[in-house]
């Protein structure tokens, strides 16, 4: 479904992320981890094509994400608030990006209703604009926004910070719901492990912009992450 | 403590994205500054002459027309003057007293602009006294007494600046008040001129503004301290949601999807508002030019000029911000299947509904004639047909992010409104009043008119053109764009 080349980017003379070769399949439920400055947001940015690459690219079903704008439609990413309009409701926002994405409001409605437990009351008919909603609550709005239209590749950055724990839980079992999708392929990344060993089938993780551990999920994958970060 | 705060500002002036970008602005606007300066010096020194020619006594008349000085001096100060306050939320936690935080953040606006040009007028124009052989003491008391009169405005500034649309009411008043004295049904002066002549001839009545200022600092400072905590002063306001859905406009496909979203944004932020209220003040402006308020704006070509403005203030000062109003979540508009012409075409859409509304509003310059109507009409087919598609282009290569929210409280860090968004819009004028002027000169004022409205229709006509060009510059301009957006403040 992505398959990177040759993928590096440098600021002034820094490399902060380089990937010869990486595939990554359909329906996959792909896990990034890493610290602080590890290269998450930056490919995930270069996925999206917010930033460009100094070398190579990224293919996303076909489509080379930096020179055609046809992967759009069937992909669907939050990354921070930047992908929220904080002057709109949240109703509002739903309605907007399912008219983006050919969804009428009904549709949309049905969609919402299925995920009513996630948003425990706090995000609809709340009379409040995104912008005074708290982060955490931010969050769910942009999380579910992204499943708006059934996109065939989905983009969550730290998905689970700022969360409370009982969000935290149910989040986990969305995420686990849209992995047994053989159809969609969800691209999670995070600091936190455990989370992150949950809810993917497949763990790759950064280090200073390189990919240094590769594994399919089994038993014994947390420990040997846990192992790698421990220094 | 005071030395660690002027460090603080020090960097902050100097690290804000806006210095570092726009530098070329900041020396126009040095420019325009130093035209200022220069205008309240020549005012200062030449008013005592002038005024002596025209056979008035120039302390009298200066006395008798001040209230309307100060008046205006207050509503420009609502409109542009930005509350300069550091950034006081990481202060809080501090051992700083909060006396101290207040203080600094008050006395910082003791050396704004808007205070010290005003000295450029009232210095020499006392010093001439002095020197024509008025009372020194009397002099000084009186320049004392109104200095401590626009102190009184810049602390009223701040304590009002929470306040939406505060300068419209006082303009309102000061139009008012002057239209009852143009006609002579009431004369604010009568009242005030004698507190001011008192401040002039008594050495005791300069006190009342001086310990008026005194008592506002006071208030101002207790307001500010008392307000100090983040759920107080320092909070942002929460305004209850309603969810729009104006179904109306679905049947407009992907524009009415982004129309939708144009109009909510207009109407649930305070910078967009605004300038909303901006573009109703341009659509009184022609009045300056069709009455013979001012003398030299009362000439056909200057008549143009007015046109494009009375008929395109939203369009003008909504358009060159264009995409910078989407700045906050423009990752998201980057990341969905948006097309751009979509996008660009309610912008666009908007904007001309706006200039029609605005036109058939600006009807009422008819009781002028109808030849100064013609000239707002055509006026409104130049912006549409032309400056609509100027501003757009300009708008792509603008950088600058918008923080739509910008009433944080009084201590909020910017206003909704400042000088550089007039600046960047003045080159758009420049075309239809030379075209005009040729025309005329070559034939007579219709023939002038005539032409703008052409280069209008042309420009409409070239729409899809210009439409793909812009869309060209937005996608090679993406990724600078993206980033720039990113930097805040």
């Amino acid at each position: 479904m992505i398959q990177v080349n040759n993928l590096s980017k440098t600021y002034n003379g820094t490399t902060v992320l380089k990937i010869d070769t990486l595939e990554i399949k359909k329906g996959e439920s792909f896990g990034l981890v890493g610290n602080n400055g590890a290269g998450k947001t930056t490919f995930f940015s270069l996925l999206l094509d917010l930033i460009q690459p100094s070398t190579g690219n990224i293919v996303n079903n076909e489509v080379q994400v930096n020179t055609s704008e046809n992967w759009k439609p069937f992909t669907a990413s939050f990354l921070d608030e930047s992908f929220l309009i904080g002057y709109l409701t949240p109703e509002e926002y739903f309605y907007f990006i399912g008219d983006l994405r050919g969804q009428n409001k009904a549709d949309v409605d049905a969609l919402l209703a299925t995920h009513e437990e996630f948003f425990n009351g706090e995000i609809l008919k709340n009379k409040k604009y995104l912008r005074d909603l708290s982060k955490g609550n931010q969050k769910k709005v942009g999380i579910i926004a992204t499943l708006i239209g059934n996109p065939e590749v989905i983009i969550l950055d730290e998905p689970f910070a700022n969360l409370d724990p009982t969000t935290q839980f149910r989040l986990k079992k969305i995420i686990k719901d849209l992995a047994d999708n053989p159809d969609v392929t969800v691209l999670v990344s995070s600091h936190d492990l455990l989370h992150t060993v949950e809810v993917s089938d497949r763990i790759v993780a950064l280090h200073k912009g390189e990919v240094v551990k590769d594994i399919q999920t089994s038993e014994e994958t947390l420990k040997e992450l846990e192992a790698f970060f421990a220094v | 403590m005071i030395q660690k705060f002027l460090y603080l500002e020090w960097k902050a002036f100097f690290r804000s994205a806006s210095f570092a970008t726009n530098l070329a602005l900041k020396i126009l606007m040095g420019f325009v500054a130093a035209y200022f300066i220069l205008i309240f010096l020549a005012l200062g020194v030449g008013a005592f002459y002038i005024l002596k020619k025209m056979n008035l006594d120039p302390i009298v008349t200066v006395n008798k027309f001040m209230i309307y000085y100060v008046l205006m001096d207050l509503i420009i100060r609502l409109l542009l003057q930005k509350i300069p306050v550091m950034n006081i939320r990481p202060m809080l936690i501090f051992p700083i007293k909060k006396a101290t935080i207040v203080h600094f953040s008050l006395g910082k606006t003791v050396l704004s602009f808007f205070n010290l040009v005003h000295g450029f007028f009232l210095i020499p124009f006392s010093v001439v006294l002095i020197i024509e052989g008025y009372d020194p003491v009397s002099v000084v008391l009186w320049y004392t007494a109104l200095s401590s009169l626009i102190y009184i405005n810049n602390f009223l500034n701040i304590l009002l600046s929470n306040k939406d649309n505060l300068f419209a009411i006082f303009l309102a008043i000061a139009a008012v008040l002057g239209g009852l004295q143009y006609y002579g049904l009431f004369n604010i002066t009568e009242y005030t001129a004698p507190f001011f002549d008192a401040i002039f001839n008594t050495y005791w009545a300069f006190a009342i503004p001086v310990v008026a200022l005194i008592a506002l600092y006071y208030v101002t400072f207790q307001y500010f301290k008392k307000n100090l905590y983040l759920d107080a002063g320092l909070s942002n306001k929460h305004d209850v949601a309603k969810t729009e859905e104006l179904t109306w406009l679905n049947q407009f496909g992907t524009i009415g999807t982004f129309l939708k979203n144009d109009i909510k944004l207009i109407k649930r932020n305070k910078r967009s508002k605004t300038t909303v209220g901006l573009s109703i003040m341009f659509l009184f402006y022609g009045f300056l030019f069709f009455t013979n308020a001012i003398e030299v704006y009362n000439n056909p070509v200057m008549h143009i000029f007015a046109g494009i403005f009375v008929s395109g203030g939203f369009l003008i000062t909504f358009g060159q911000f264009v995409p910078s109003w989407d700045s906050a979540y423009y990752p998201l508009m980057m990341t969905q299947n948006i097309p751009y012409k979509g996008y660009l075409s309610s912008k666009w859409w908007l904007m001309v509904i706006a200039t029609i509304v605005t036109t058939t509003i600006a009807s009422f310059y008819l009781y002028f004639g109808w030849q100064v109507y013609l000239t707002i009409v055509v006026g409104a087919i130049y912006n549409i047909g032309v400056n609509s598609h100027l501003v757009l282009l300009g708008g792509a290569y603008t950088k600058t992010p918008i923080d739509l929210s910008s009433g944080k409280g009084a201590f909020g860090d910017k206003k909704a409104f400042n000088v550089k968004t007039m600046l960047i819009s003045l080159p758009q004028l420049g075309l239809p009043v030379l075209m005009y002027w040729l025309g005329a000169k070559l034939g007579n004022p219709n023939v002038g008119l005539a032409l703008v409205a052409s280069m209008g229709v042309i420009g409409f006509a070239l729409k899809n053109k210009v439409f793909s060009l812009i869309e060209k510059i937005y996608k090679s301009e993406k990724y600078a764009t993206i980033a720039a957006y990113k930097q805040k403040g």
